[in-house]
């Protein structure tokens, strides 16, 4: 029987084991959605497309499974963009599909028509416009391959709605040929012998692991790499949970807002063993003095990530997990010596902290207190982008990998409140916070619908403080205190949050911290959890922008 | 320094989008760019000049531009032994009193005088990009009304083809 390509595409989504759509329907996807309607993949309605794209991207980072996204043709596609850039930066497996005018309408300048493959050209992995509908289901089975494998990212389908009309006989393909895309690198055995040889001979080695270790599932062999060569591990922001926190070897974060001693563990180390990152800004400060003294083995995927940014002397090119495993093989444990008491005292010395004595709610305190409260359950702890995002990685204690989901090389406000929806659609029985700003959280803020409208018990934590609190205090500390445009109003939360269906909670002192938090855990609907904190409160400590690690402010 | 990179591609559609749009987005520097067709009719060929300071620039050129899912191989024709030529069509003014010494400066060059008309010649050269900018210089005296160049193609001298073992 001959299939129209909108059952063709449901028909491959099935077989590729997707059970969840995140999108929004428009005229360019009225054949897709009629196809929906006779299928039993869940659809998620959100309520603007890029809330579908981020849903679908904290949807993958919870499962690990990759998202997919659905938007209509025109400003549908086009609302997906920030989420694909988004997905891109911090590789991420999704699969967005989008409808398109008619193929004779294409280039007219039709209703609702964008060029959404040359849009999102630098933003995706790779993108298809499907000109006949004999190849849909190829480049459904390609792009999943392409999303999924090697370092991972985001593939754009564009469907002309023609296409999506058109019948032809289905049968889902069982490969995948492509000459140009070979993603199963395994590293040659010289490189792992040469990475052994290099830590066998160091004497203050660190680990720095990235969030390729949680891509590749590699968090054992972390773990074990680790412990036998008593190597202290920071972790990126894309990292968090990857290496458990409250694990003696745990340096924390690195870079502009990590730790002092993970700062100082990476400044004073003869030996880096960068995991599975790709030496961003954030993390390097300024790469001239980035790690000065060490060798630097960068175990990665991806080819062009080597000597990208900085120096690498070792470069061990492959999967992350397998790589690591025969370093295991390779590598003789180490005895403690003076380099871990150093990094003891270091850490007792340089411990993170705040006041809480003066000033009002401290946001550290808040997140303090939801790490406490969720211990010992499965989380998901989302973000939005700023000093809570900073916070939230400071001072929650991460030790299970996919348990941190945060928005790291775009840095998109908006991305936590669709992104946390995404992972308590993925895994319904953890408990999910979305820790936002004040300002963040009212770029999405209209998902709280679709959060009420699919009984999704999202804690929303907002810390507010009246500010767009990170460009506040870049202004406070290189612009003169020249607040400009960085007072922003919101609404009253608590009655935002029921004028939705959903609960509000005001918090304004510490002591009602943690019974708002238990309040919020045990309601089954959404909670806006609005937290009035100390208005100039600054995440410390941070490198000045382009200055080196370890001169840190308020280290 | 340049480098010449013979990137072979799955011959689809948008394929010279992703290629360009790679090297604008990384701020790659490109010396020239000529895509056309190969020994294989599912393959496009593209030779790519890239001026790098060092090497490490170069790996990014070569790692990125592998990176796309429709580039099948790219080699590095500045590392083997390759002849490279180029190609130019050149008009320049030429009255019937100046048009000898213009055919003399073609003989001198090799080159081919393809289109003669009362006020300019067009001539055609293929060669090293060094002969065609020198014809270029010579010509200048002459009054140079436009030019046009394929930028520069490139194939390893000996038996083995850049397309072997995909």
């Amino acid at each position: 029987m001959k299939l129209t390509g909108a059952e063709i595409l449901v028909k491959s989504l099935e077989a590729e084991g997707v059970d969840t759509i995140f999108g929004y329907p428009g005229g360019g996807v009225l054949n897709i959605y009629d196809a929906l309607y006779d299928c039993n993949l869940n659809h998620v309605l959100t309520r603007h497309e890029q809330g579908a794209a981020h849903a679908a991207d904290g949807y993958a980072r919870a499962t690990g499974k990759p998202g997919v996204c659905l938007a209509t043709s025109g400003p549908g596609a086009t609302n997906l963009v920030t989420g694909l850039a988004n997905a891109y930066m911090d590789s991420i497996p999704l699969v967005a599909l989008t409808g398109q005018v008619a193929t004779n309408f294409i280039g007219k300048d039709s209703f609702q028509e964008a060029d959404i493959t040359g849009i999102t050209l630098p933003v995706t992995k790779h993108n298809y416009l499907v000109k006949d509908v004999k190849e849909l289901s190829r480049v459904i089975k390609e792009a999943f391959h392409i999303a999924t494998t090697g370092r991972p990212g985001p593939v754009l389908i564009d469907i002309p709605k023609d296409i999506s009309a058109t019948r032809t006989d289905f049968e889902y393909p069982e490969t995948v040929n492509l000459r140009g895309y070979n993603p199963y690198v395994e590293a040659g055995q010289e490189q792992i012998n040469l990475a052994a040889q290099a830590i066998a001979g160091a004497q203050r080695p660190v680990i720095y692991a990235g969030g390729g270790i949680i891509a590749s599932h590699a968090s054992a062999e972390l773990k074990q790499l680790a412990e036998l060569i008593l190597a202290p591990v920071t972790t990126t922001l894309m990292a968090m949970g990857c290496f458990p926190e409250n694990h003696p070897l745990s340096l924390g974060m690195l870079g502009m807002h990590g730790t002092a001693y993970a700062n100082y563990a990476v400044s004073d180390c003869d030996l880096l063993i960068a995991v599975g990152a790709r030496f961003d800004d954030r993390v390097t400060g300024n790469v001239a003095t980035f790690a000065p003294d060490a060798k630097i083995i960068h175990i990665d995927i991806d080819p062009a990530e080597m000597g990208k940014n900085v120096r690498v002397d070792i470069r061990v090119l492959g999967d992350v997990k397998n790589s690591l495993a025969r370093l295991v093989e390779r590598v003789s444990a180490k005895m403690a010596t003076e380099w871990q008491d150093k990094i003891a005292r270091w850490k007792k010395e340089h411990p993170l902290s705040y006041d809480q004595k003066c000033g009002g709610l401290k946001p550290q305190y808040v997140i303090e207190q939801i790490s406490e409260l969720t211990k010992d359950r499965e989380a998901k702890i989302c973000t939005e982008v700023g000093q809570h995002q900073m916070w939230a990685a400071q001072y929650y204690t991460f030790t299970q990998p996919r348990s941190f989901i945060s928005s790291g090389g775009l840095g998109t406000m908006g991305y936590g409140f669709p992104s946390s929806i995404g992972a308590q659609v993925g895994c319904p029985d953890a408990t999910v916070f979305n820790i936002a700003g004040d300002g963040s959280i009212q770029m999405n803020i209209q998902e709280l619908a679709t959060a009420v409208q699919y009984e999704l018990p999202v804690n929303v934590a907002i810390m507010n403080n009246g500010f767009l609190g990170m460009v506040r205090q870049w202004q406070e500390m290189f612009y003169k205190r020249r607040y400009c445009n960085v007072e922003i109003t919101a609404p009253d939360f608590v009655k935002l949050a029921e004028a939705y269906g959903a609960e509000g909670i005001r918090v304004t002192e510490a002591a009602q911290v943690k019974p708002a938090l238990e309040q919020a855990m045990a309601s089954s609907k959404p909670v806006f959890l609005d937290f009035i904190v100390e208005k100039e409160e600054n995440v410390f400590p941070m490198v000045p922008p382009g200055g080196s690690l370890n001169k840190m402010i308020g280290g | 320094m340049k480098h010449t990179l013979a990137v072979l591609v799955e011959n689809k559609p948008a394929v010279l989008t992703h290629i360009s749009g790679l090297i604008s987005r990384r701020a790659f520097n490109i010396h020239s760019i000529a895509a056309g067709a190969s020994e294989d009719p599912d393959i496009t060929r593209i030779t790519i000049v890239v001026e790098c300071d060092n090497n490490d620039e170069l790996d990014q050129v070569i790692n990125q531009l592998a990176k796309l899912i429709n580039v099948i191989k790219i080699v590095n024709m500045t590392s083997v032994e390759s002849i490279s030529r180029d190609l130019a069509l050149i008009k320049v003014k030429a009255s019937p009193e100046r048009r000898s010494d213009i055919v003399d400066i073609v003989d001198i060059f090799r080159a081919k005088i393809v289109d003669v008309n009362r006020e300019t010649m067009v001539i055609e050269l293929t060669g090293e990009e060094d002969k065609i900018d020198a014809l270029c210089e010579v010509l200048k005296d002459h009054g140079i009304v436009e030019i046009v160049r394929s930028g520069k193609i490139a194939l390893s001298r000996g038996p083995e083809a850049a397309a072997k073992n995909i």
